[in-house]
């Protein structure tokens, strides 16, 4: 987004160059003012701004543009002012000609902070005009920053020519901004500017109202209450802002999870590998998007579509393999699993250094993932809430796959007494490869969607092993839904204890809260009871 | 008479290692130290302390062997405790340092300097002296693996959770020691010291003297373990090993024992840990990585859990290979190897090596004792040998 | 009844309105139970009839939801741990024999004498003459004494039957529960069991749970069927045989 506006804006500076080359130049205050600019005086250089900016001249935004980027130079001797363009190319200032070159004893024009402020207004009152709508809201938003009186009579002629009903709202937002400042505005405007920037109600109207210095008594107390209401919104919205981080990293964490609830959780079989997983699943997103990049390139829109069921099938055919040539010969024996799959994981990571190289890839975004909205005070960015999507869902479907398909019902009687399944004609040893490779596609799907978000590395599973068991061990072993809960639970917790201690410790409070629950109930949030858990 | 034969072959399993052992404290020092350097019996210094951190290893691989071969506790955090050890000892080693740093302050180690630490927080208070420095190694690993094993076991946290869990701490442990304003030094850790007791601990007979010292803590480390295993206690902890629920049920307060052994196990890591330090120079919060804790698992698995010689002579094997292997052309496939070594030891040598040659060695007598019974009783004219119920 | 009294029954044994559910399951409901000291008594009832759970809450790997378990008439077991219970003289045969496989018989058997069994006792543990003789005796009187030194997990399952019976005898607990101690046995082992179990009787109280009739039979004790974790008859063996509804319970409806 933000590189979206920026090309935006440059090439609007580009066409008002055009513009400014096409008319003739004529003689007259705006001359006169632009050399003011080589007398390098702040005084000066302030009424050069003042005259300039109201002046209605094309030249006007470039020339105050570039006294704002540094690149207004001026001749003292000759008293020429020059503007050089971010392409290196030179025009006079007063005349809008192009020359050869800058002479070597001009040098930019200096600001100090008061002039930077009426820079910064002025260009806002200049752009407040901009045939572009987003070009006019941005100025309106600069021109509530800066709150510069100087830029009062644009404001006031923006508003009414204004349709836009965004862009209306800014240029109200500018001007009770500007007559909050202005000394001499009457009380009762003043009341009404306070309650205009109550209504705007964020961050910046919070430092404004605390921010206004002296002002009269009735203006005083409604700012005060008025800082009061916008303290307590800005509170709520940090909460929804840190319950969205939250359900964020809980999706994360629940799509590292849930092929590990399968595995670990209803087979009971301790994968270390389960990461590596994950990983694999994002290299596979990595090489089906460098083929679509080569090949098919109208395709990359797509790229996870076809990368999701690939993951799958190689993380899930890989799993089958891993439980058919390791792990079935250590049922029964949980350790040895946890240290020949940790072997597994040493064996993936370095077949994948070895193949793609030991540094990040680079895995894109997808158009319909990138970019952001805003919601009240937060921005939420599309990746994170696709993942949130997807993860439910992927969560949606294992739940009803286990409940109604034939494998499921063979996956829960297994688990639920191996013995009586064998004997009731259910091939448990497959049934077994299966579950396992069911597991292992779900953590490479969840690679499709990590590879969105994290660096796609050979140590990428790595990260997310830990907290994947401690989301299954504190959700419950053999339940989904605990699973669920202890995700976003887990998720959510770290959000609201990141901003009190931030995020290392917060982590390390959440792994310590998690060692004493587990002390608390051993079997989790969602434990089962009886007879059957002892094995 | 199986049993009797176990002993008796074990007793002569530990001798042969407590001899080893000794002789490799004892010569390898006096022929670093004695021999002209180049000559061909002559122990290269950089070698003794490379021997002397396979050395520190095995203490770590005992401590392990003692609560997992023998209790059932698979502790993936022992690494922790080796770490904190290590950081007592390197702080002790920080303090002696002195004015020697680059900062030149007499108190403040030169990354708190650098860290803009106006004073020493309190928790380096007293590591100048070596004698609290040394406690510490012992106290801090002793306490933090009891109040967990107090934690953990009361509850009955057993298996692969109470495995989780101990993951989980040493890597919060990373995360906490990762942070400059935890105060040990951060991402860096502590390195730069200068000498240990007033000797140079560059030096080549402080060197040769705490390889030695290494050695002596190994046979040390053995026979306190053998004691335990040994006593009626080792008894209680295999019997929990085995079945647990049953030594409950015969009386047997399971989570004391387990808390015992366990924070005995943690205190001898931390031994290991502290001599550790001054021979490698460094210590910084990669050694509480998850993966190091599994690592020394696999040694203890590789050379036979449950036997303690098994343990140690894990530690030397497996370590010299990854020596061998990460310094040669060998170096990319060192990984693939390690993995390979985790599976199939699990897979195909579930006894690790000494276990497997036990077992062997004890068939064979077995087999040798039953053809001489065989012939004498042909000879005797008696048709029916002894059998087996 | 009056829990209040400083002795509220005479019973080593007494259970009254004991309610455990797994998950909605009702495993025990509504069971009462009393035990005489010196008694012993015979539990038999279909699978599920929860035989097991109840002995679970007896030693406390299980914790009741609402209910009285007493033992000795003052202790209240529901609040104590399987180690305390132990401690208290409960001792336990499982259904599955369980012996400490890696160890030797005799080991077996050290293990389950009633000394000290505190971290420092077992780690400072000198053996006694005292404790020799006992184990001795023990070994003499289930059979074991040429196998004394043999690995436990070595020994045929008859024989594992027997080691736990006597870690049972070398525990020497007041109350014995014996869970199923001829399942897989052959007859003259069964009968020997029960001629054990019978001397073990003149000076312990026990409770044996087990399904093979001719072994209850022989046994000659009051027995209690269970059906549904609730006391369905007790009586004598043909009392309680020709009850009709534990026929029905037994042969189905």
């Amino acid at each position: 987004m933000p590189a979206n506006l920026s090309a935006r804006l440059y090439s609007l500076l580009l066409s008002l160059f055009l513009i400014a080359f096409a008319l003739p130049a004529f003689a007259g205050p705006f001359e006169d003012a632009v050399a003011k600019f080589a007398n390098d005086d702040y005084s000066d250089t302030e009424e050069a701004i003042g005259v300039v900016a109201s002046s209605g001249n094309p030249l006007a935004f470039p020339i105050i543009s570039a006294l704002q980027d540094g690149r207004l130079m001026a001749d003292p001797d000759s008293k020429k002012v020059y503007v050089t363009g971010a392409d290196g190319k030179s025009i006079d200032a007063a005349t809008g000609q192009p020359v050869a070159s800058v002479p070597d004893s001009a040098s930019a024009v200096r600001l100090n902070n008061r002039l930077r402020r009426s820079v910064d207004a002025a260009v806002g009152g200049l752009t407040l005009m901009s045939p572009d709508v987003t070009t006019r809201i941005q100025a309106a938003q600069s021109v509530f920053k800066s709150h510069e009186e100087s830029a009062l009579d644009a404001v006031n002629t923006a508003l009414a020519k204004e349709t836009n009903k965004t862009a209306k709202a800014a240029l109200g937002d500018a001007r009770a901004a500007i007559i909050l400042f202005k000394p001499d505005a009457t009380e009762v405007e003043k009341l009404e500017a306070v309650a205009t920037i109550k209504a705007h109600g964020d961050q910046e109207a919070l430092a404004m109202l605390t921010g206004m210095g002296d002002q009269p008594a009735s203006v005083t107390k409604a700012a005060a209450s008025a800082i009061a209401s916008i303290q307590s919104s800005l509170a709520l919205w940090s909460t929804v802002q840190n319950a969205w981080y939250g359900l964020s990293l809980g999706s994360v964490l629940l799509l590292a999870a849930i092929g590990l609830a399968i595995t670990f959780g209803v087979m009971g079989v301790i994968n270390m590998a389960h990461g590596e997983m994950v990983m694999i699943g994002a290299y596979t997103t990595f090489v089906v998007q460098e083929v679509i990049r080569t090949r098919y390139p109208g395709l990359f829109d797509y790229s996870l579509l076809i990368a999701a069921p690939l993951a799958f099938l190689v993380a899930g055919a890989l799993g089958v393999v891993i439980e058919r040539s390791i792990i079935r010969f250590l049922y029964g024996r949980p350790l040895e699993t946890l240290l020949a799959t940790w072997g597994l994981s040493l064996v993936l990571q370095q077949a994948v250094r070895t193949m793609f190289g030991p540094t990040n890839r680079e895995v894109g975004n997808p158009s319909w993932m990138s970019g952001a909205f805003e919601l009240g005070q937060i921005t939420i960015t599309y990746n994170r809430l696709w993942i949130l999507v997807f993860t439910l869902a992927v969560f949606a479907i294992l739940l009803a796959m286990l409940r109604y398909t034939a494998l499921g019902l063979e996956m829960r009687a297994v688990t639920q007494n191996r013995r009586m399944a064998a004997s009731m004609g259910i091939a448990t040893s497959r049934v077994d490869a299966l579950t396992f490779g069911l597991g292992s596609g779900i953590a490479g799907i969840a690679g499709v969607a990590l590879s969105q978000i994290d660096n796609v590395s050979p140590n990428l599973g790595q990260s997310y092993i830990i907290d994947s068991f401690m989301v299954v061990v504190f959700g419950g072993v053999g339940n989904l839904w605990g699973t669920l809960v202890g995700a976003f639970t887990l998720g959510i917790a770290n959000k609201f204890l990141e901003p009190v201690a931030g995020a290392v410790l917060g982590k390390i409070a959440i792994l310590v809260l998690i060692i004493l629950f587990i002390q608390k109930r051993p079997r989790g949030l969602f434990a089962l009871k009886g007879r059957a858990v002892e094995a | 008479m199986t049993p009797h034969m176990l002993t008796r072959s074990l007793d002569r399993g530990a001798t042969i290692f407590l001899a080893v052992v000794a002789a490799c404290g004892i010569l390898i020092p006096l022929s670093n130290l004695l021999l002209p350097a180049g000559s061909f019996l002559q122990v290269p210094t950089y070698l003794v302390a490379l021997w002397g951190k396979y050395v520190c290893y095995a203490i770590l691989a005992l401590s392990i062997d003692l609560i997992w071969g023998y209790c059932g506790i698979l502790s993936l955090g022992h690494g922790a405790f080796f770490a904190l050890g290590g950081y007592a000892m390197g702080m002790y080693l920080m303090r002696q340092i002195g004015s020697r740093g680059v900062y030149g302050n007499p108190i403040l180690p030169d990354f708190m300097v650098f860290l803009n630490y106006s004073k020493l927080p309190w928790y380096w208070y007293g590591f100048d002296m070596f004698w609290f420095a040394a406690l510490m190694v012992l106290i801090v690993p002793g306490l933090l693996a009891f109040c967990f094993g107090w934690l953990a076991f009361r509850s009955r946290v057993t298996g692969v959770y109470l495995s989780i869990i101990t993951q989980a701490m040493t890597y919060a442990l990373l995360l906490a020691f990762f942070r400059n304003d935890f105060g040990f030094g951060g991402n860096n850790g502590l390195t730069d010291f200068k000498d240990i007791l007033g000797f140079n601990v560059q030096a080549e007979g402080t060197r040769a003297a705490l390889f030695a010292l290494s050695c002596l803590a190994l046979i040390a480390s053995f026979l306190i373990c053998r004691a335990v295993v040994s006593s009626k206690l080792g008894k209680v902890l295999i019997a929990i090993r085995d079945a647990e629920s049953r030594s409950r049920f015969l009386g047997y307060r399971v989570e004391s024992y387990k808390l015992f052994v366990f924070t005995l196990s943690a205190c001898m890591a931390g031994v290991a840990g502290a001599l550790y330090v001054p021979q490698v120079g460094i210590i910084n919060p990669s050694e509480f990585a998850p993966g190091n804790s599994i690592e020394a698992v696999i040694w203890v698995a590789v050379g036979g859990r449950g036997t303690l010689v098994g343990a140690a002579l894990g530690a030397v094997v497996v370590n010299y290979a990854k020596t061998s292997f990460t310094s040669g052309m060998l170096a990319p496939y060192w990984l693939f190897m390690l993995g390979a070594l985790f599976i199939l030891v699990t897979l195909l040598l579930p006894k690790g090596i000494v276990g497997t040659f036990n077992a062997w060695w004890d068939q064979s007598k077995e087999k040798r004792t039953a053809e001489t019974a065989a012939s004498a009783a042909a000879e005797d004219g008696v048709t029916e040998p002894k059998m087996a119920e | 009844m009056n829990v209040m009294d400083t002795r509220a029954t005479s019973a080593m044994l007494y259970l009254d309105g004991v309610h455990v559910s797994f998950d909605g399951f009702h495993a025990i409901n509504n069971l009462s139970l009393t035990l005489e000291p010196g008694e012993m008594r015979a539990i038999i009832g279909p699978n599920g009839a929860g035989k097991t759970t109840m002995m679970d809450i007896i030693t406390g790997k299980t914790k009741p939801d609402e209910g009285t378990v007493l033992f000795d008439g003052v202790t209240d077991l529901t609040r104590l741990d399987e180690t305390r219970i132990a401690e208290l003289g409960i001792g336990r045969k499982f259904q599955k024999p369980t012996v400490f496989e890696s160890q030797t018989v005799q080991d077996n058997l050290l293990l389950a004498l009633n000394v000290d069994h505190s971290v420092k006792g077992t780690l400072f543990w000198r053996g006694s003459r005292a404790e020799s003789e006992q184990i001795d005796k023990v070994l003499e009187t289930i059979r074991l004494t040429d196998a004394r030194n043999r690995l436990a997990g070595s020994l045929s399952h008859g024989q594992k039957q027997w080691l736990e019976i006597g870690m049972l005898l070398a525990q020497d607990p007041k109350l014995l529960l014996v869970d199923e101690p001829v399942a897989g046995m052959t007859d003259v082992e069964t009968h020997l069991t029960a001629e054990l179990l019978k001397e073990i009787n003149k000076t312990h109280t026990v409770m044996v749970v087990e399904h093979d009739m001719t072994f209850v039979r022989e046994l000659g004790v009051k027995v209690t069927c269970l059906h549904e974790g609730t006391v369905l008859a007790e009586g004598t063996i043909d009392q309680v045989s020709s009850n009709e509804r534990v026929i029905e319970v037994y042969l189905g409806r």
